[in-house]
C-alpha cells in the first residue's frame, strides 16, 4: 500500500503555488506559467539534466539546482530569474552555438527551432567566445531522414526517444567531450543499420534541425510531438 | 580470543620468519627503476652464499622516498639500514654486509624530516609487509579488527566509532565518512553494496595506487568492516586498468582472503558474509566522479548524473550503495581497532587523523608521504621535501590536481586541513601535491590542467563541455600571443559559469586551477595580454 501522495505549498519568483510532493520545480512552474529554459528536457523521455538551462535558486542550497531534476518540497522558495541565472542562460546558450554550425538562415528548422527561440527569448543577440567551426559530415544515407551534426546540440533527446519509446537502441553518443557524437549502431551510416526502424520518433523530438526529415527545404521542419505524451500515458495506464 | 584462520596464518607467517631480512620495494615507481633486476640478484645472491636459513629476501611495498629509488631495507629484530639507488652490481656487497658493518656510500638516512615527521596508519604496513602474503598481513595484526567488528560489536557499535573517528572521504571532498555509511545503514534496501572508489586519475598523484600495491589486505578489511556496518554482501572495487600491479596485487589478495575464509560465506565462521570483485576502468578521468563510477561498474557509459538520488540511497543497480576511496577504506581496520577517539586525537578540529600525500615536481624528495592534518605546508614542501633541488624559491605548491589550486609561497605556512585549503582557493583533494619554483609560468599551468578537464569532460553537460573547451581556447591565445582585449575577462566569466553551472564535481571544480592562478598570478595573465597582438578578430557576429 503507498502512501497517498500529499500535496505541499512553495514559492517560486514569489509566488505562492501549490504542487504534488513529487512533481520537479519544472513542472510545477510550467503548469503555472512560469518561464524555464531547457532543451534536453521533454516530457516522456527520463530526466537527463544535461542542458543546465533550467537551473535556479533553490532556498537552502548555495548551488544551483536544475529545476527537471529536483523534487518540490514544502515551504521551498525557488528564484527562476535572478541576474545571476539569466547571465548564466545567456552564457549556455552562447556555448552551445559557439560548438556547431549553427547558421539559422540556412536550416530547415529556422522558425522552429527551439535553440532559436530560446536565444531571442533569453536576449542572446551576440556570441562572445569564439566560434569552433568544426568540420562534420551529414549523414544522407537514410532514405526518410537525414542526419546533420552541424545543429546538434547532444540534448540526446533522440537517444532517450529511441531506447526508452522505441525500444531499438539505434542512437547512441560516441567520443567524450567536446568530440562527441549521436551515432547510430556503432557509427555505421544511418541507412544501413540493422536496429533503426524507421519510427522516425528522433526526427520529431529534435530541438533543432540537426534531424530532418528527407524532402524538407529551409524553415520547412515541423515537430509532430504529440505522440510522446500520449504513447507514455497509454502505456502507463496499461502498467 | 582470535579466530582459527588467524592463528593458522600467523603461525605460518612465523615459520616464515629469518632473522635477517632484505626489504626490497617493489612498487611501481621502483619496478620502473629495476627494483625486479634488484631483487632477483639479492635472491641469487643469498642462494649462491647458501644463507636461506638466515637471510629472508622480501618483496616490499613503497617505502615512500621513490626519488631514490630502487630502495632497499636490510634488517634484523635490532635494528634496520635503508639503501638508496640500489642496482644488481650492490647486491653482492649489500648482501655481505648482513652481521658487519652497512655499506655507507649507499646508506639513505632515516633521521630526515623527510621519515621522522611522518604519521603512518594507511601506510604503516607499506615496504613493511610482502603484499602478495597474507600471512604477513595478519602477522602485523591484520584482519583483527574485521574478526572483532563482526564477532564483538554490532553494527551500530562500528558505526558510532567511525563517527567518532571524525573520518573524512580521503577521495576529495571530504564528506563525513560516518554520516555517509550512517545513511547507508539507515536504509530499509535488502540490497546493498560496498564500493571502493580506486579511480584516482589525477595528475601527479599516486597514493591509492601505492596503498593497493603495498598494503591490499587493508582496504579489503576496511571494505569488509564497512559491510558489516551498513549491511552489505556484495562489495566492487573499481580500479582504473592503467595499474595493472594493483589490480594483480589486489586480485591475489581477494583470493588468499577467500581461501583463509576472510572473505566469502561465513567469515570466520560467523554468520557474515562478504564476497568483493574487482571492475577495471577504461581511461575516463570521469568515472572517478561516483555516479559515472556506479554506471561504469554496471556496463554504461561512465557519465554522471544528478544527484539527489545520492548513491546512499539509490546507487548501483538502484540499490543504496555506499562509495568510499581507497584512502579512507585503509583507515577503518585503524579505527575500530583503537576506537574513533583515539583517531580523533590526531589532527585539528575539523579534519581528524593523517592524509597520505603524493609529492612530486620540483623538490628534492619526492615520494608518498603520510602526515597528520594540520601540518603546515611549509613543513611537508621545504623540510620533508627539501625545497627546490637547486636552491631556489619555491613558487606555489599545487594541490587537487585539476580540481585544486595553486597555493602561493606566502600561505606557505597555512595548515594542511580540508578547509584551510579551501579559504585559499585549493582544495584537500586525494592527495596530490605539486611543488613549483620561479621557472613556472601560471598561465601554463592552468592551460595544463584546463587541457586535462577538457580532454576528460564526459560530454554530458554543456557548460563543461563546452566551456572547458572555451576556456582552454582564451588560455591557449594568451599564450601564444594573440589574444584579444575582451578574452581575460571572458575568461572570469566563463570561470564562474562553468564552475556553477556544471552538473558534476569535474565541470564544478574544472575553473579552479584558473580562478586561484588568476587569485594570485593576475599579473602574468595581464603580461600574456600585454604581449598579445590579435592577428585574427574574434568572431563577434551574432546569432546567424
Amino acid at each position: 500500500m503507498t502512501s497517498p501522495t500529499r500535496v505541499v505549498t512553495l514559492r517560486i519568483d514569489d509566488r505562492e503555488v501549490s504542487a504534488r510532493e513529487d512533481e520537479t520545480i519544472l513542472q510545477v512552474a510550467r503548469d503555472n506559467e512560469i518561464f524555464i529554459p531547457t532543451l534536453c528536457c521533454l516530457e516522456g523521455l527520463s530526466t537527463w539534466g544535461a542542458c543546465r538551462l533550467c537551473l535556479v535558486e533553490v532556498s537552502g542550497s548555495n548551488k544551483l539546482l536544475a529545476a527537471c531534476a529536483t523534487r518540490v518540497a514544502q515551504d521551498l522558495e525557488v528564484k527562476t530569474n535572478t541576474p545571476r541565472i539569466l547571465a548564466y542562460r545567456r552564457t549556455i546558450l552562447e556555448l552551445l552555438f559557439s560548438e556547431r554550425n549553427h547558421v539559422c538562415s540556412v536550416c530547415v528548422a529556422n522558425g522552429e527551432c527551439e535553440l532559436q527561440n530560446l536565444a531571442q527569448r533569453c536576449g542572446v543577440d551576440h556570441i562572445r567566445v569564439s566560434y569552433r567551426y568544426p568540420e562534420l559530415s551529414l549523414d544522407l544515407s537514410n532514405d526518410l531522414f537525414r542526419l546533420d551534426p552541424n545543429r546538434c546540440i547532444l540534448c540526446t533527446r533522440c537517444v532517450r526517444v529511441c531506447d526508452e519509446i522505441e525500444g531499438a537502441h539505434t542512437w547512441d553518443v560516441m567520443g567524450r567531450g567536446i568530440d562527441c557524437q549521436v551515432i547510430t549502431d556503432l557509427k555505421a551510416p544511418w541507412g544501413e543499420s540493422k536496429s533503426c526502424t524507421s519510427c522516425g520518433k528522433c526526427v520529431h523530438v529534435c530541438p533543432t534541425g540537426a534531424l530532418s526529415q528527407r524532402g524538407t527545404a529551409i524553415a520547412e521542419v515541423h515537430h509532430h510531438r504529440d505522440f510522446l505524451p500520449y504513447l507514455t500515458q497509454m502505456r502507463g495506464e496499461r502498467d | 580470543m582470535p579466530s582459527d584462520e588467524l592463528v593458522a596464518l600467523k603461525t605460518k607467517a612465523e615459520q616464515r620468519n629469518r632473522a635477517n631480512r632484505i626489504c626490497v620495494c617493489t612498487a611501481a615507481s621502483c619496478q620502473s627503476v629495476g627494483a625486479d633486476r634488484v631483487h632477483k640478484a639479492f635472491e641469487a645472491e643469498v642462494n649462491k652464499s647458501q644463507r636461506e636459513e638466515q637471510v629472508e629476501v622480501r618483496a616490499v611495498g613503497c617505502m615512500g622516498l621513490c626519488s631514490a629509488g630502487p630502495l632497499v631495507r636490510i634488517e634484523n629484530d635490532e635494528t634496520a639500514v635503508l639503501y638508496r639507488n640500489v642496482t644488481e652490481q650492490d647486491a653482492s656487497a649489500l648482501a655481505q654486509s648482513i652481521g658487519r658493518a652497512p655499506v655507507e656510500r649507499l646508506i639513505c638516512p632515516t633521521d630526515v624530516p623527510f621519515f621522522t615527521r611522518q604519521h603512518k596508519i594507511v601506510l604503516a604496513n607499506c615496504g613493511q609487509i610482502h603484499p602478495e602474503r597474507i600471512e604477513d598481513y595478519v602477522a602485523v595484526g591484520g584482519y583483527e579488527a574485521l574478526y572483532r567488528a563482526i564477532t564483538e560489536m554490532t553494527p551500530g557499535e562500528v558505526l558510532a566509532d567511525v563517527k567518532a573517528s571524525g573520518l573524512r572521504g580521503r577521495g576529495g571532498a571530504g564528506y563525513p565518512t560516518g554520516l555517509k555509511w550512517q545513511t547507508v545503514a539507515k536504509s530499509p534496501d535488502p540490497v546493498k553494496y560496498v564500493v571502493c572508489n580506486a579511480d584516482e586519475g589525477d595528475p601527479g598523484a599516486f597514493m591509492d595506487r601505492s596503498v593497493l600495491e603495498s598494503d591490499p589486505h587493508r582496504v579489503l578489511e576496511g571494505m569488509a568492516i564497512a559491510a558489516y556496518a551498513v549491511g552489505a554482501n556484495l562489495g566492487y572495487v573499481y580500479v582504473r586498468a592503467e595499474y595493472p600491479l594493483a589490480i594483480s596485487r589486489l586480485r591475489l589478495a581477494i583470493r588468499q582472503a577467500k581461501a583463509a575464509n576472510l572473505l566469502g560465506q561465513n567469515v570466520a565462521g560467523t554468520r557474515f558474509e562478504f564476497s568483493v570483485d574487482i571492475r577495471l576502468g577504461a581511461g575516463a578521468f570521469v568515472c572517478g566522479e561516483e555516479t559515472a563510477l556506479l554506471l561504469s561498474i554496471e556496463g554504461r557509459r561512465g557519465q554522471p548524473r544528478p544527484r539527489p538520488p545520492y548513491p546512499a540511497e539509490r546507487g548501483l543497480f538502484g540499490r543504496a550503495t555506499l562509495i568510499n576511496n581507497v584512502e579512507t577504506y585503509a583507515n577503518i581496520a585503524t579505527i575500530v581497532d583503537r576506537g574513533g577517539a583515539s583517531y580523533a586525537s590526531i589532527g585539528t578540529e575539523r579534519s581528524k587523523g593523517t592524509k597520505v600525500f603524493a609529492l612530486a615536481g620540483q623538490v628534492k624528495n619526492t615520494g608518498l608521504i603520510e602526515v597528520p592534518m594540520g601540518i603546515s605546508l611549509r613543513e611537508i614542501v621545504e623540510d620533508m621535501g627539501g625545497g627546490v633541488p637547486a636552491g631556489g624559491r619555491i613558487k606555489a605548491v599545487q594541490t587537487g590536481g585539476p580540481s585544486g589550486g595553486c597555493i602561493p609561497n606566502e600561505h606557505l605556512d597555512m595548515p594542511v586541513d580540508y578547509d584551510s585549503l579551501q579559504q585559499v582557493g585549493s582544495i584537500m583533494g586525494s592527495g596530490g601535491m605539486i611543488v613549483m619554483d620561479e621557472s613556472s609560468n601560471m598561465v601554463e599551468v592552468a592551460r595544463y590542467f584546463m587541457e586535462f578537464s577538457m580532454s576528460e569532460s564526459c560530454g554530458k553537460c554543456v557548460p563543461c563541455r563546452v566551456g572547458t573547451y572555451q576556456m582552454h581556447q582564451i588560455l591557449s591565445r594568451m599564450l601564444s600571443g594573440c589574444a584579444g582585449p575582451g578574452d581575460l575577462s571572458m575568461l572570469e566569466e566563463l570561470t564562474r559559469a562553468v564552475g556553477e553551472t556544471s552538473l558534476c564535481g569535474l565541470g564544478q571544480s574544472a575553473p579552479n586551477p584558473i580562478k586561484s592562478t588568476l587569485r594570485y598570478y593576475r599579473s602574468e595573465y595581464e603580461e600574456a595580454l600585454r604581449k598579445s597582438r590579435p592577428s585574427m578578430p574574434l568572431a563577434e557576429e551574432g546569432v546567424r
